[in-house]
């Protein structure tokens, strides 16, 4: 469910004006909800960032969710380009 | 991708039939300056709440709509979950709090000048909220005003 309720709050922020992104581990359902920009990662239920402790991983996951911000052609899905072993 | 073949077939099931809400037509709201500039807070469903404050409850039908607010002060890995789902592994929350609320990370972008600051303050709700009305007309504009009124540029969203 947490796809939908981040999906929702990405919709009433937006609405306010103020961008968001957000991630999803269900691309599939975040296609069908539709919020404004979603990074699709490859990891677990549970794992949005990918690997408890790996703070590089991490940060790359949320820079390339941050560099979603420059896109204005919503409702954006993309996916993750960093390689990581799953 | 977590390919559904890879979930339970409860869930797989559920995942199949429940009416999501489709969000149409889709909000646009575009930056006003280059992210390196933005003030960033970060929202989670990870259901994390602060020392001492009062867990999501697991009794509310259709799911806890309530919200907590997640001070940028905090040490992240204090935090709580009580997020009630057992649809997804709860291992990697309980390794490292940035898993559902990347506060660490976020903090290394702004040291490093990739985005212009970090808000005084973050939202955490739990996501297990199968009836969502209540979340969307009371809570989650109620969070919106909050991030207006940090002056909030970018708002980050991370679902467990």
């Amino acid at each position: 469910m947490c796809t939908q309720t981040v999906g929702l709050a990405q919709a009433t922020v937006e609405e306010r004006g103020i961008p968001t992104a957000s991630i999803t581990m269900l691309a599939r359902i975040t296609a069908k909800i539709r919020p404004p920009r979603a990074l699709a990662v490859p990891f677990a239920l549970g794992f949005p960032l990918g690997e408890a402790n790996n703070r590089e991983l991490q940060t790359a996951v949320l820079r390339q969710v941050l560099a979603l911000l420059e896109r204005d052609d919503v409702p954006v899905l993309e996916k993750l380009r960093v390689k990581v072993k799953v | 991708m977590v390919e559904t073949g890879k979930l339970s077939v409860g869930l797989r099931d559920f995942l199949q039939t429940y009416p999501w809400r489709r969000i149409d037509p889709v909000p646009k709201a575009s930056l006003s300056k280059p992210i390196s500039e933005c003030n960033v807070a970060l929202v989670s469903s990870a259901g994390f709440v602060v020392p001492g404050e009062e867990p999501f409850s697991d009794s509310v039908r259709g799911g806890d709509y309530s919200f907590r607010v997640i001070p940028d002060y905090v040490d992240v890995q204090s935090l709580e979950e009580s997020h009630h789902s057992d649809s997804f592994s709860h291992a990697g929350v309980e390794a490292d709090r940035n898993m559902g609320l990347p506060l660490d990370p976020l903090h290394e972008l702004a040291a490093a000048g990739e985005i212009g600051s970090v808000a005084p303050r973050h939202f955490s709700v739990m996501g297990a909220i199968t009836a969502p009305n209540r979340y969307v007309k009371q809570t989650l504009p109620v969070i919106a005003d909050l991030l207006v009124e940090d002056r909030v540029d970018i708002a980050l969203m991370v679902p467990v």
